[in-house]
């Protein structure tokens, strides 16, 4: 248990280290210097000015150079400042992950709560018109493209039926329950957007579980069908579920910056967007390995997850693999 | 030559086989007649921007948002340009994007994938560990990042830095090196199945280098999951191109591209749904064609794949 701890804790901050590597350089090659910028906007400041004030900050130095003062004083604890918003960079961007993972929470929640039964659905009537049209269903989810979705929604429900906000948070002191009408629509765009990949691997697992040979055994010994399926198969197809429900945690990251850029949704990833184009270097850094962070803290737990699930699979195994 | 017979006779039933697999799978089907449409009159832009008699760059402020007509399919958008032969033109470049972009990135994850699956040991190590790593990011905000560095930093010429296609070439440069994983996987799980064949093994045997077992005898025989694996990838690379130019960070106008073309429908919403529809329209249509050809070939390709 130690042991395999260990070993993913190190995986872990080596993927973060090479992020942080690999962004900082990255960030180095982006149009607009934020001295140039900061000289442009203040007539007061020379050019002469902003060379000291390059030279202060250590901007003349070498990129990588740049990089390893960075991490020094990073792993002190001084994440730094935004440039945009003039505070610690933590204090902007601790509240807008909390939005995230309401979000991402509510929406992996629904994903899985439809598609579990949507899977079991058209696996236990493989090739019937139902076994269709969930499969079709699904093309359709894996195939709309998010933000147009999210469009359509807003055409729909927001300016069409004026039934929902087309977009924003309400009330930045309101009880979630008071956000609640906020909540639907990009909930709803980042549900479907996962639904579907998910509901097609809960069939395929569901239809190969269906085979083994103790499902056949319980129907033997007289196991009604619905007891059949969800306490014999189920379980077992919940395995590879797990699996790929972990894997996609990247991609359902993904899937909230462009839900939240499209419905005002002051969340981690409009942040990450806002700063990217506003030259808000530090605040980009430091959002997107955060965000790096929480999908391999979301892997790690799916692992977990994993080895609590199958009584066959000990710590031990998952340190082999 | 009656020894020979057999042999031929198995070669050639090889591609009847196959279409047939294929021609069982009808959504495959009617998929390859949508995109051969689509391709074509997309290929076609110039001439039926011709033959209607208008002019798609041609910016018409007296003519914003007509209604759609004889000459103008579907109407006009917010600069009273024809949004059908947009549409036509912008098919060009995102079918042109997804199918380079495609490419690019299943020669990557080729090549990792041989190279992991054949060699094993610590390179596959390596290999697979940065495949599992990329998978797992969040990919969206590091395109994102990729899309906005700027290129004449990078050390390349000003002139092709600030050029017009200079956002088609970005843009299909970092979706093939974040889109590889797929086929490196695929590729490697094939390369592990026929590095264990007697074929193999005597060209090993028989001292052939290891770069020629790789390029002659592995590659042809993991054919099936590559052609696969790319169809699927040009759906999911027209839904980041479309994403990324929607963001402003894609293709950038004067080129058209369905992403693009999307840019103002957000705030046009109350104005003119419609230009908010057709592009958006298009793109879930082809990409999901590309996802039904791909599951087709899939069925068609793999011997061993049961329709269940």
């Amino acid at each position: 248990m130690l042991a395999f701890l260990t070993r993913r804790v190190l995986g872990m901050t080596i993927v973060l280290a090479v992020m942080s590597f690999v962004v900082f350089m990255l960030i180095g090659l982006m149009p607009g210097d934020p001295i140039d910028i900061m000289i442009a906007s203040n007539p007061e400041l020379t050019p002469a000015d902003g060379e000291r004030l390059k030279r202060l900050h250590g901007l003349d130095l070498p990129l990588w150079e740049r990089y390893r003062n960075w991490l020094g004083v990073a792993l002190s604890g001084d994440l730094g400042f935004s440039r945009t918003y003039n505070r610690p960079v933590l204090d902007i961007l601790l509240p807008r992950l909390g939005n995230t993972v309401i979000l991402l929470g509510l929406s992996s929640l629904a994903a899985i709560a439809i598609a579990i039964p949507l899977g079991v659905i058209a696996a236990t009537r493989p090739q019937s018109p139902v076994d269709g049209a969930i499969n079709l269903f699904c093309f359709a989810g894996i195939s709309v493209p998010p933000f147009w979705l999210a469009l359509i929604f807003i055409l729909l429900f927001a300016v069409t039926l004026g039934w929902l906000p087309a977009g924003g948070m309400g009330a930045p002191d309101a009880c979630l329950f008071a956000r609640l009408e906020f909540l639907v629509l990009p909930v709803a765009t980042l549900t479907i957007a996962s639904l579907a990949g998910y509901t097609r691997f809960a069939r395929s697992a569901m239809i190969e579980v269906l085979r083994q040979d103790y499902i056949r055994t319980a129907r033997a010994k007289g196991l009604g069908p619905a007891r059949t399926v969800f306490g014999h198969g189920l379980r077992n197809a919940m395995l590879p579920l797990t699996t790929i429900i972990a894997l996609d945690f990247g991609s359902l990251f993904s899937g909230a910056l462009i839900t939240e850029t499209m419905f005002g949704y002051l969340g981690m990833g409009k942040l990450i967007y806002d700063s990217i184009l506003g030259n808000d270097f530090n605040l980009a850094l430091v959002g997107l390995l955060l965000a790096t962070l929480v999908v391999l803290i979301g892997n790690f737990l799916a692992d977990i997850a994993y080895a609590v699930l199958d009584p066959r699979i000990s710590f031990r195994a998952l340190e082999a693999a | 030559m009656s020894s020979i017979a057999p042999l031929t006779g198995a070669a050639q039933s090889e591609p009847p086989l196959f279409w047939l697999r294929l021609r069982r799978s009808r959504a495959a089907l009617v998929s390859a007649v949508i995109l051969i449409i689509i391709t074509s009159l997309a290929l076609l832009a110039p001439v039926i921007e011709f033959l209607l008699g208008v002019d798609a760059t041609r910016v018409d402020l007296f003519n914003q948002y007509a209604a759609p007509d004889s000459t103008h399919w579907l109407g006009t958008d917010e600069a009273g340009r024809d949004v059908f032969v947009r549409l036509l033109y912008g098919g060009r470049i995102s079918l042109l994007v997804g199918l380079v972009a495609a490419l690019g990135a299943a020669v990557i994850g080729t090549t990792i994938g041989l190279f992991a699956g054949y060699h094993g040991g610590w390179l596959d190590t390596v290999l697979m560990r940065t495949t599992d790593g990329v998978i797992a990011l969040p990919l969206l905000p590091l395109l994102i990042v990729l899309a906005a560095i700027d290129l004449s930093k990078l050390g390349i010429p000003e002139a092709i830095a600030n050029s017009e296609m200079a956002s088609l070439y970005r843009i299909v440069f970092i979706i093939a090196i974040v889109g590889w994983t797929t086929v490196a996987r695929l590729v490697r799980a094939a390369t592990l199945s026929v590095r264990t064949r007697e074929f193999v093994r005597a060209a090993e045997a028989m001292g052939t280098s290891s770069a020629k077992i790789m390029l002659r005898h592995i590659l042809p025989n993991v054919v099936s999951p590559i052609i696969v694996a790319t169809t699927l990838s040009i759906g999911v690379v027209i839904l980041l191109e479309s994403v990324l130019s929607f963001l402003g960070l894609g293709i950038q106008p004067p080129i058209p591209s369905w992403g693009n073309m999307l840019t103002n429908a957000q705030e046009l919403a109350t104005r003119a749904p419609a230009l908010a529809i057709w592009p958006g329209t298009v793109i879930f249509v082809t990409v999901m064609a590309f996802n039904f050809l791909g599951d087709g070939l899939q069925d068609a390709l793999d011997p061993r794949s049961v329709r269940r």
